[in-house]
């Protein structure tokens, strides 16, 4: 007897252009080692991997440029444009990122508040106009408002990148709604960024039918960063799954799942 | 001979030779260009012209690299 199960069709997953094999995409901040980034990596099977753009230790006392750990020629190197306050700022890091030779995308990142990391989305679009014309394709960390996406969309982002929740807050995905409607509404891919907590985070987050995400925080804050890029990995299969396969109906009041007819007297 | 000027490299200030290029500093500071981007005066210097741009007194001189980060 064979057993027949039909594989999930799904689309390639691209972004400006290039396709890409994962879902999930990955930092590379706030690890207690090297060693345990470099396996939560493999673990996660992400092949979008985020980095970010800071001076040069002249001392060399504090941590040394990421690359002497990444295999650059494994994973796709993302630059982002964090900590960055104005558009001037991003613009500057971005075009520092793309001089370092790998490519031509940016996370880019506008910050409006110290304490929220919200972000500024009147610097962002002016950020990503200039990006966009200087040739740039630009991955725009926004918030779940719709009309921002739209414009964002409009000044010609590659790809949206709504939070779940604040930057390394662990949350979760705050607001489904608002992220489903920008999916719903937008052509170009969105991939929510930041917030992601844990594992059913990731999970709910996919199953709103976005794009991908990228985690930093839910990794490198983990008991075992590894063991989680591994649930996390799991978690943006499953939750992308169920959104193919659509989900069932939620309805208040119960409905038997055995039949009614053939009980015993 | 062994004239030094003083420069600003990375917010600090430091003396290089005079008539240093960029990419004399860049060795002076055991870095690889290859892993380096520089910006010169607030411009890009690309990594081929590195050996072309010599250091004037008060040119600030930004040394950046990728490090972790989300």
């Amino acid at each position: 007897m064979t057993t027949s199960v039909d594989t999930i069709r799904d689309t390639p997953f691209a972004i400006g252009g290039r396709t890409f094999h994962s879902r999930l995409m990955v930092g590379t901040g706030k690890y207690r080692g090297m060693d345990t980034m470099v396996r939560a990596i493999e673990a996660s099977g992400a092949e979008i991997v985020t980095v970010a753009v800071r001076r040069v230790d002249l001392d060399r006392t504090k941590q040394e440029g990421v690359l002497y750990h990444l295999d650059a020629s494994r994973c796709f190197l993302l630059a982002n444009t964090a900590g960055c306050y104005t558009a001037e700022e991003a613009v500057r890091y971005a075009r520092l990122a793309r001089e370092a030779g790998f490519n031509d995308f940016v996370k880019l990142e506008v910050i409006g508040d110290q304490e929220t990391l919200l972000p500024d989305v009147q610097g962002l679009l002016e950020a990503t106009r200039t990006l966009v014309a200087d040739g740039f394709k630009v991955l725009a960390y926004t918030n779940e408002d719709l009309v921002t996406a739209l414009r964002l969309e409009d000044a010609g982002c590659a790809a949206v990148m709504p939070l779940a929740s604040p930057i390394g807050s662990g949350l979760g995905l705050l607001n489904p709604y608002g992220v489903r409607t920008i999916k719903r509404r937008l052509t170009v891919p969105v991939v929510v960024d930041a917030g992601v907590g844990t594992a059913s985070d990731a999970c709910l987050t996919m199953e709103q039918g976005v794009d991908g995400i990228l985690m930093n925080t839910a990794l490198a804050a983990a008991r075992d960063p590894v063991a989680m890029a591994h649930a996390m990995r799991l978690a943006v299969e499953s939750g992308r799954a169920a959104f193919l396969a659509g989900r069932m109906p939620k309805q208040e009041v119960a409905v038997p799942s055995s039949p009614l007819e053939g009980m015993l007297d | 001979m062994n004239e030094t000027i003083d420069v600003v490299v990375n917010g600090q200030p430091r003396a290089v030779a005079r008539g240093a290029t960029l990419l004399d500093l860049l060795a002076s500071l055991a870095l690889d260009p290859r892993v380096v981007v520089v910006e010169h005066n607030r411009a890009i210097v690309r990594r081929p012209h590195l050996g072309e741009v010599t250091v004037a007194p008060g040119d600030a001189i930004e040394l950046v690299h990728f490090v972790g980060g989300g």
